[in-house]
């Protein structure tokens, strides 16, 4: 090969390992952008008297003098808006059959609309369901719900050959004439009289348990299950793994028995894991019967199965590269093979086992399959420390999916899911990061 | 090819023609120049391989005992076999016999790790722990049961005299080991070793990594060392075996060519082997 043509094929390569690497920086910049924009929204963002009036009654906290005098204001703006429904109730009385059936059907879904943006109607039975008994807690939410209430949504199916368009019909010119009329322009122009819009920091997010399957309050029975899964599973395959690398490296004589179980470790690590929340399933729980059905335990036990490859490799590598002079330096003291490993040479070699570990941890926080039939429940309260050999806990990697698929007001909380991803990423940065720093700071030490 | 007994001191045969530096006199150690290390037709093989072929060999108490020969040759597998530090090569075994204080070191009943407590080690490259000074020190004493405050401190401080390195470390004895120039870190190895109090000391090329200055310093170690422990030294340097050595083997090709008191080797050496050797004709 001529210069010319190394030359260029150099700079190709060059220019291709750049540019991926910025294909790469703008992927992740393009996915982690919403979650963090959407994520910090579920903390911060403009929550209405209703948000405060729920912490309050369901957590006893906020300033409940501002609360009250708030809450007076809105509700004379309410009551104005519920006069005019009452108003166009007693109107309908006294019309026609014909026309009151017509104005009935039409006015239902009004109606409807004001109760999900306000509140329960006066009149109206306090719900069963804790979700229906407050209005929205959001800003942008209830202005989502003034859309529904100003407009009716109808669909286009004029041209069969597209989909049918959805197009808006203002509800005013449906009732115009009647009693009701006033109210389109009067929800629009007192929405924020009526639901008090202040700028809110919820921290209580991360620490509240969930209200009603997450349509209010936090998320912390997810991140704490998250917590006692990943944690759980370390206390397993932490020591068993450091262990099994021990024995790899340092006792394991070199034959049929020793290739097959390194192979094994090896085929291991690279199956689904989907593979081990069944084996999990299938192990621990129906043979094993560490628990009567899903348990933090028989999930703790699935991830830790998952991750000892990992950390048995990551250990294995870190004592491999421990320099072969401080075995010699040990030994020639006098010191036994096991004290020589003890002393010397798993200390040196721990910033590499360290961070494996964290790194095994995080995988562990944030996988969801392994759980699925294990331990991972969709909606549930924190548990103590002592049920986790018996019940099952919420956690964030299946909570984020059971809000993006299965929950049946998905689209009313994305909020809250972008909260949970947001932890979830934020938590494994964490420890990664917590990782790269407990390294830096051990490696500083053996360097001294 | 057993050295003989020394009991007078060397006189120097002025050989002017040679540039080795031959000391006029050395003094008798008293009470050393018992075997303390035999090796009877004594073989060390890496697999199929015979890295050193039967060698026999009384290596004297309290003396100095220089190993020479062209790389290759087959010191350091003879060296390690003292200790058993070639247990950590799997396909490494031996024939024949060596003995310690005439007990056998190959023996089933033999505890490899009493013995490398009795007979230590400093290698070529300074391995100091990745601990701090006094750590290092204290590792052997802490790993054989010693664990009061107040008697590790005192040999640490003991051990780092002999060594020749108290007064440059004793005001920092927390830091890292690492820390130090390469020919403290080999002292550093030497203190290590002696506060294990062991009755040999193998030193396998111990001033290699070394410059000139550090090398010094651990020559003179070696002589305050000497008529305290039986000290066994590997190196390529002539210079240094004629000047820390009391005794020589010179090693060719895994064979033992010739051992024999060190001025007697350097000016008047039996062998032609030898000869060619330490007149540089081959290296
Ligand atoms: N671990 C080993 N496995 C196989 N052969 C070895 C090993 N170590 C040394 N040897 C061989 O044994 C011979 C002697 O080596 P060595 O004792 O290190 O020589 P020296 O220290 O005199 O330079 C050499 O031929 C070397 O290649
Ligand atoms: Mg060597």
């Amino acid at each position: 090969m001529n210069l010319g043509t190394r030359k260029i094929l150099d700079n190709s390569f060059t220019a291709v390992g750049m540019g991926s690497i910025v294909v790469m920086a703008l992927a992740l910049l393009v996915v982690l952008t919403p979650i963090v924009y959407n994520g910090v929204g579920s903390v911060f963002f403009t929550g209405t008297i209703e948000h405060r009036t729920m912490l309050y009654k369901e957590f006893g906290r906020g300033d409940a003098k501002a609360i009250e005098t708030q809450t007076a204001t809105a509700d004379r703006y309410r009551a104005e808006a519920y006069r005019m429904l009452s108003d166009f109730e007693q109107e309908m009385e006294g019309m026609s059959l014909e026309a009151s059936r017509q104005y009935r059907s039409k006015y239902a879904p009004v109606r409807a609309a004001m109760s999900s943006l306000l509140g329960p109607l006066p009149g109206d039975p306090v719900p069963m369901l804790t979700r229906f008994q407050y209005g929205q807690t959001r800003w942008e939410k209830a202005e989502e719900k003034l859309h529904n209430i100003l407009y009716e949504k109808k669909w286009d199916y004029s041209d069969p050959t597209v989909m049918a368009k959805a197009f808006d019909v203002p509800r005013a010119e449906e009732f115009a004439g009647t009693k009701l009329a006033p109210l389109f322009s009067y929800a629009e122009r007192h929405l924020a009289d009526m639901m008090q819009p202040q700028f809110t920091v919820y921290w209580g997010f991360f620490t509240d348990r969930s209200l009603d399957a997450h349509i209010f309050g936090g998320i912390w029975p997810e991140i704490q299950g998250t917590f006692f899964l990943a944690i759980g599973a370390m206390l397993f395959a932490f020591p068993l793994g450091v262990i099994a690398a021990v024995y790899f490296t340092e006792y394991a004589k070199e034959g049929f028995f020793t290739s097959i179980l390194r192979s094994a470790n090896s085929t291991l690590a690279g199956v689904p894991s989907i593979v081990f929340g069944l084996f999990g399933l299938a192990f621990f729980i129906n043979t094993m019967k560490v628990s009567e059905s899903k348990s933090v335990l028989a999930g703790a036990l699935t991830l830790a199965i998952m991750i000892l490859p990992t950390i048995i490799r990551a250990a294995e590598e870190a004592i491999l590269s421990v320099p072969k002079t401080y075995k010699e330096a040990s030994l020639g003291l006098g010191s036994t093979k096991w004290n020589t490993i003890v002393t010397v040479i798993l200390p040196a070699a721990l910033p590499g086992i360290i961070t494996g570990g964290i790194i095994s941890l995080g995988r562990a926080a944030g996988e969801t399959a392994p759980i699925i039939f294990t331990a991972a429940v969709s909606v549930g309260s924190a548990i103590g420390i002592a049920d986790v050999f018996s019940s099952p806990t919420p956690a964030l990697s299946w909570n984020i999916y059971n809000l993006a698929s299965e929950h049946e007001m998905a689209s009313e909380i994305r909020h809250v899911q972008y909260g949970m991803v947001l932890s979830l990423v934020s938590i494994v940065l964490l420890l990664n990061l917590s990782a790269i720093l407990l390294r830096a700071k051990i490696s500083q030490k053996l360097k001294g | 090819m057993t050295a003989e007994h020394k009991e007078s001191a060397v006189e120097a045969q002025a050989t002017a023609t040679r540039d080795i530096y031959i000391p006029s006199e050395r003094a008798s150690v008293s009470g050393g120049g018992r075997p303390h290390v035999v090796a009877k037709d004594f073989s060390i093989y890496y697999g199929d391989f015979q890295a050193v072929k039967k060698v026999n060999a009384d290596i004297l108490s309290q003396y100095v005992t220089a190993i020479i020969g062209p790389s290759g040759c087959g010191k350091s597998t003879f060296l390690r076999a003292i200790n058993r530090m070639n247990d950590l090569i799997p396909s490494c075994h031996t024939t024949g016999m060596l003995q310690f204080d005439g007990e056998d070191v190959y023996g089933k009943l033999t505890d490899e790790v009493l013995l490398r407590k009795k007979i230590g080690m400093v290698f070529q490259k300074p391995n100091p722990f990745p601990k701090s000074i006094f750590d290092n020190i204290a590792y052997g004493p802490r790993l054989h049961g010693m664990t009061d405050r107040k008697q590790l401190q005192a040999i640490v401080e003991k051990s780092l005299r002999k060594a020749a390195l108290w007064d440059e470390v004793s005001d920092r004895l927390d830091r890292n080991a690492l820390g130090l120039s390469g020919g403290q870190q080999q002292r550093l190895c030497v203190a290590r070793t002696l506060a294990v109090e062991p009755e040999i000391l193998l030193l396998d090329e111990p001033t290699s990594a070394l410059d000139p200055k550090a090398t010094a310093k651990i020559e003179d170690l070696i002589q305050e060392l000497r008529g305290s422990y039986t000290i066994m030294i590997v190196t390529h340097n002539m210079q240094q075996a004629s000047r820390v050595s009391d005794y020589t083997m010179f090693f060719y090709e895994g064979e033992l060519v010739e051992y024999a008191e060190t001025a007697q080797l350097f000016t008047n050496p039996k062998d032609r082997m030898t000869e060619d050797y330490i007149t540089g004709r081959f290296s």
